[in-house]
């Protein structure tokens, strides 16, 4: 089944970098997506058009449809912050907020009224749990968040997406600023993940895209080469630049 | 070749060890006259400092007695300027810095506070006693004198609550809004804690200044001489600059003490904003957690 349904989507910015070209894409539901492709090919844009960040850039014209459970998101009448907390997003830096790591996780539960302590912290330890963060942070939930490590951090910052409950998960290179150990544990978290959740993952290299992906979108200046299976991709792409790419020849 | 770089290298080096005592020396010159100033101040008007000078009404034509209505009015005046201003200029600069759409309408209004900012401060006392004193009929009072002070410091406020909330790193409102938080939750529970640091130097710039200035006062609500307290905001007040200003040249035979006196109580009073507001910001940044 198919979670999210893009037709036709082109995106143009301002000053043109980093638009997307007429992108048709069937992301399907519990399973990881991968979007590779050289930087500037527009995984990111095409990330935060699926919970509308791209409403902050200076974005001029937008078109085609992404439909999300069959609905179009990008109607003007969606709500946004309804479709935010549906579409959670990890950044490729770990960006934890100015607080404490209790109050990173209970952040977005706020955000919506819940004040009840109880309620908050169950949410708080499910989210840390998921994110296999807990067992390091729980005797230590009111330090400041900038006082964990790097990988902590962006673990942190799972956790604190995870929170909201969402149905879609992104991961725009969530771990380019990791160590391996860190990464291993953010990519066994995400294989734990789909079960639950659609991951799509922008990862920061096509070795990642191989160790966790179920299907892979190849991303090039703004078009969608390829999409396939993982497995397709890897042993048997179609287009000459997907297995250029795939095999090292530019990159 | 070897040796004529390595002295090359060390020739360097004695000219940056020379530049940087230059910049040393230089920096010290510029505390100098401040430092300077303040001892001038304290040998002079200390003698005059007792209870009675602080405490008391002026008497004898304002030659002896105290000056407690000068500095009650100047507490007026400050806390007054700050009801108006820091609500002011606090909400201009969440606009300028969150909300305002970068197009000619916005230029102008930051070009307007700029300009604020370089206009003599008489010319904001004919201004107020033109608006508020005759136009508005709050007559040469509190009000009127504390509305214009207002409009004097506002731009101090707004320049630098704008660069505090600026100053926010840009990363924190992305991930704030990816959460579902709508612009006004993220600015609320966000950026405007991150920046109260900021906000408060601001604050206290400002009116430092207000409480320091005469000539907007002078036709607006300071009085010559006030033989009681005021006890409304329609009256007129003294106030600490605007009675310096009045012993200093329109009284003859007027005790120098009471002048430096009068200068270190204006000068405590300054300073003992300035140490509330750094307790307060240290608090803040001890919080703070990025």
């Amino acid at each position: 089944m198919d979670k999210i349904i893009v037709e036709n989507l082109s995106i143009t910015y301002s000053d043109g970098v980093e638009s997307l070209f007429d992108i048709n894409l069937r992301i399907p539901i519990h399973q990881i997506t991968a979007l590779i492709g050289p930087s500037g090919g527009g995984k990111s844009t095409f990330l935060r058009v699926l919970n509308r960040l791209n409403d902050l850039a200076d974005v001029t014209k937008t078109t085609g449809k992404v439909l999300i459970d069959g609905i179009d998101i990008l109607d003007p009448t969606q709500d946004v912050i309804a479709l935010r907390r549906k579409v959670g997003i990890v950044f490729s830096r770990p960006l934890p907020l100015p607080l404490s790591i209790y109050q990173n996780v209970s952040y977005g539960l706020e955000l919506m009224g819940e004040k009840r302590k109880t309620v908050l912290d169950d949410a708080v330890e499910r989210a840390l749990r998921l994110a296999e963060l807990w067992d390091e942070v729980k005797e230590r939930l009111h330090d400041p968040a900038n006082s964990i490590s790097g990988g902590q951090q962006q673990r942190l910052c799972l956790a604190r997406t995870l929170s909201l409950q969402p149905e879609i998960i992104m991961l725009d290179e969530p771990t380019s600023a990791l160590d391996p150990v860190s990464t291993a544990k953010i990519e066994t978290s995400l294989i734990e993940l789909k079960k639950d959740f659609t991951v799509i993952i922008a990862p920061h290299n096509t070795q990642q895209a191989g160790r966790i992906a179920d299907h892979v979108a190849f991303f090039l200046q703004g078009k969608l080469i390829e999409f396939s299976s993982a497995e397709d991709i890897f042993t048997r792409p179609k287009d000459v630049k997907t297995q250029d790419y795939i095999s090292g020849k530019f990159g | 070749m070897q040796t004529v770089k390595k002295s090359n290298v060390l020739k360097q080096l004695r000219i940056e060890k020379l530049g940087f005592s230059v910049l040393t020396i230089l920096s010290i010159a510029t505390v100098i006259p401040i430092i300077a100033v303040v001892i001038y101040i304290i040998y002079l008007g200390a003698p005059a400092i007792s209870w009675e000078f602080v405490s008391a009404m002026p008497s004898e034509g304002m030659r002896a007695g105290g000056i407690w209505p000068a500095i009650v009015g100047t507490f007026y005046l400050t806390i007054g300027t700050a009801l108006f201003s820091v609500p002011l200029g606090i909400a201009a600069a969440i606009y300028l810095s969150e909300y305002a759409p970068m197009n000619k309408v916005t230029q102008s209004i930051r070009l307007a506070i700029i300009n604020l900012a370089g206009i003599p401060s008489v010319v904001y006392g004919l201004f107020g006693l033109g608006l508020f004193v005759i136009f508005l009929n709050f007559g040469t009072s509190i009000l009127s004198a504390s509305l214009t002070l207002s409009i004097m410091t506002l731009p101090v406020i707004i320049s630098t609550t704008e660069e505090a909330l600026r100053a926010v790193p840009q990363s924190f409102r992305v991930v704030s809004v990816s959460l579902g938080a709508t612009k006004w939750q993220t600015i609320w529970r966000l950026v405007l804690p991150q920046a109260i640091p900021g906000i408060l130097t601001g604050v206290v710039l400002g009116l430092e200044r207000a409480a320091g200035e005469t000539a907007p006062i002078l036709f607006t609500g300071a009085a010559f001489f006030l033989p009681r307290l005021p006890n409304s905001p329609l009256d007129a007040t003294m106030a600490l600059p605007y009675h310096l200003f009045v012993i200093s040249t329109q009284v003859p035979g007027m005790p120098i003490q009471i002048q430096y006196g009068t200068v270190l109580v204006l000068l405590v009073f300054v300073l003992i904003m300035n140490i509330i507001v750094t307790m307060i910001r240290s608090r803040a940044r001890a919080k703070r957690q990025w």
